[in-house]
């Protein structure tokens, strides 16, 4: 049983921390093209929280030639990594929370161990176009600048091993865009745009991702997989979903935590059931873990944070699993993955639990749920568009599987499944119920709109592009 | 609003919502433009390419062979009139208007496709000086968005994703 109340408790060191990330943030906001005596402070109390770690003379050298207006792609590159030092302190407090509050044991963090080198030419194209942003700041930003990422994003998609940094660029790019000019921004996603802009500059660093594009493979896995739930991300020309689940040994071994990924460059307009329609030829677990299966694994390739490398091959559907006895019998002794090096990010968290027993509050503008006397708030809001699973469902339940997040200095619930309260009936609704195709009316004409959508996408595609 | 400065998710850019493509395949609010291509009505192989600028509404509509269209000699031809109507549907009138600085955007009720049109009819917009550029720069915006759709999908996990949570159904 998750242990609700030690969500709510202060963390150690976080204030601090997070003071000096927001006084850096600042900074990114008037750019450091002209460094205000504001931004130094900002980039003194960057370089004063990391004077501890092995980094510290880097950044503060970078503060200073930064403040002085003089940083160069180096510099930058010192102060982004000086910011993600900041927030993996602030991972590690946040997830040794998240471990006592489910008991949990999780496996050590791996050594950093350096991929292959990346064409050098593309990295460098991108980390210029990064460095430009940080130089006109978010309240100089204008149509060129935003425009200018769109060639290195081409340049960058085809290659597989390169996809992390050019989605990650597409998404933020696509957000500068559609704030420009910056002059007239009235409030600024500070702390989202600052993380969005270091994790670029650190992915443009060749080594920073091994090839496969996530950690190395480091056993390979024969046994039952029993899946929990889908947590679905998407930008404008990006998706991905992870499809969360316990794995069994069949050497009747200790179980564990796994994530199965899939994700496709997407046009803008294909969206809702459009989503699922790309994504479920590649990754037959989306079905299994809508309708209900388990599956069975035999030699599925695994990295130490408990990412599968997918292959189809070694996979086979098994019988019916209910995802809430799997929460309830199979959840509570699993062991939880290591975090990657370079993913020590509180936005990377997302643990599964299983949350019964609450009331419901719907007092507030937000749905919580109260847990032995205490609030935990649920993000209703990550729902996908084409899923059974609604706000109102989420209100109207007594169990819930979740994925506990952290953001914004709080804990939140996203709900992958939720058991209803009403007497009557024991319904089962997922988030991820629709992933491999519905019968449910409504969803069935969403999923017949995303292929009209898809067919008129393509037509042209062959009319001119081919031409 | 702290909360909106210190969230690393919070949702910066709303998800389209989704429109029937067949009339107006692409629309798109960017470089200071609303732009798109709408399908002609008689001939299969040809597309306009229309657009219509922030601010003062210069506008263009040419064919993807960059010939000008003959409604638009002196005002919004069709073409124009479509795009603007598929971009309400696809973004919402308030964030057209707001990203094309008309003065619909006061009071609450977001502005109709009508509405939109009319208002920047009123100023009464120039053709755009560098219309033949302009028409090149959004046909080339719509060939690399359909080359999304040829990109192959993979399994490898894509951490940054992270970053873009679905935002759910778009009232
Ligand atoms: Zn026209």
């Amino acid at each position: 049983m998750m242990r609700a109340d030690l969500l709510t408790g202060e963390l150690p060191g976080l204030d601090e921390a997070l003071a000096a990330v927001d006084a850096f943030d600042q900074v990114l906001a008037g750019g450091l093209l002209r460094p205000q005596p504001a931004q130094a402070a900002g980039l003194t109390a960057l370089a004063n929280a990391v004077a501890g770690s092995p980094i510290a003379a880097l950044v503060a050298e970078a503060a200073e030639k930064a403040a002085a207006g003089v940083a160069g792609e180096e510099h930058l590159l010192a102060l982004a990594a000086g910011r993600t030092a900041l927030f993996g302190a602030v991972h590690d407090a946040v997830v040794a929370r998240v471990d006592e509050a489910t008991g949990r044991p999780r496996e050590a963090t791996p050594p950093f161990e350096p991929g292959a080198p990346l064409p050098a030419n593309l990295l460098a194209s991108a980390r210029a176009w990064l460095c430009d942003v940080a130089r006109a700041g978010w309240r100089g930003l204008d149509h060129e600048l935003a425009a200018g990422a769109a060639q290195v994003v081409s340049a960058l998609l085809p290659a597989p091993e390169l996809r992390r940094l050019a989605v990650l660029l597409d998404g933020f790019a696509a957000e500068l865009a559609a704030s420009c000019p910056g002059r007239t921004l009235g409030r600024i996603p500070l702390r989202r745009w600052a993380d969005l802009w270091a994790r670029g500059m650190l992915l443009t660093q060749p080594g920073a991702v091994t090839g496969a594009g996530a950690g190395a493979e480091t056993a390979a896995l024969t046994g039952r997989l029993l899946p929990l739930g889908v947590d679905l991300h998407e930008h404008a020309t990006a998706v991905h979903a992870q499809v969360h689940a316990v794995f069994e040994p069949a050497d009747g071994g200790p179980a564990r935590l796994v994530r199965a990924s899939v994700s496709a460059p997407k046009p803008d307009t294909v969206v809702g059931a459009g989503v699922w329609q790309l994504l479920r030829p590649h990754l037959s677990l989306l079905a299994a873990a809508g309708e209900g299966h388990a599956m069975e694994l035999t030699g599925m390739p695994v990295t130490d944070e408990g990412d599968l490398l997918w292959s189809e091959e070694r996979t086979r559907v098994d019988e019916s699993a209910d995802v809430f006895t799997t929460a309830r019998v199979a959840l509570p002794t699993v062991r939880a993955g290591a975090t990657a090096p370079l993913d020590r990010h509180p936005a990377r968290i997302a643990e599964p639990v299983l949350v019964e027993g609450y009331t419901v509050d719907r007092s507030g503008d937000e749905v919580a749920f109260v847990v032995g006397g205490e609030r935990l708030a649920v993000d209703t809001g990550r729902l996908p568009a084409a899923s059974p699973l609604t706000a109102q469902a989420v209100a109207g339940s007594r169990a819930c599987i979740g994925l506990l997040r952290w953001d914004a200095g709080r804990f939140l619930l996203q709900p992958l499944a939720v058991q209803s309260a009403a007497k009557s009936r024991t319904a089962v609704v997922q988030a991820g119920a629709w992933a491999g195709g519905t019968a449910d009316k409504s969803g069935a004409k969403a999923e017949k709109a995303a292929t009209d959508t898809v067919t008129v996408l393509r037509e042209r595609a062959g009319r001119l592009l081919r031409s | 609003m702290p909360m909106w400065e210190e969230s690393s998710l919070v949702r910066v850019v709303p998800t389209a919502r989704p429109r029937k493509l067949a009339k107006v395949p692409f629309v798109e609010l960017a470089a200071g433009r609303l732009q798109g291509v709408v399908s002609s009505g008689s001939d299969v192989s040809r597309v306009y390419v229309s657009s219509v600028a922030s601010g003062d509404f210069a506008f263009a509509c040419r064919t993807n062979n960059n010939r000008p269209c003959g409604g638009a000699r002196g005002g919004f031809c069709n073409h124009i009139g479509a795009m603007v109507g598929e971009a309400v549907l696809q973004y919402g009138g308030a964030r057209v208007a707001r990203y094309l600085q008309t003065d619909t955007a006061d009071g609450d009720a977001a502005p109709t496709a009508q509405q939109l049109a009319a208002a920047m009819s009123a100023a009464r917009p120039q053709q755009a000086a560098d219309a033949q550029a302009v028409t090149g720069q959004v046909f080339a915006r719509f060939l690399r968005h359909l080359a999304y759709l040829e990109l192959p999908a993979t399994t490898a996990p894509l951490p940054e994703m992270h970053w873009f949570p679905t935002a759910g159904a778009v009232a």
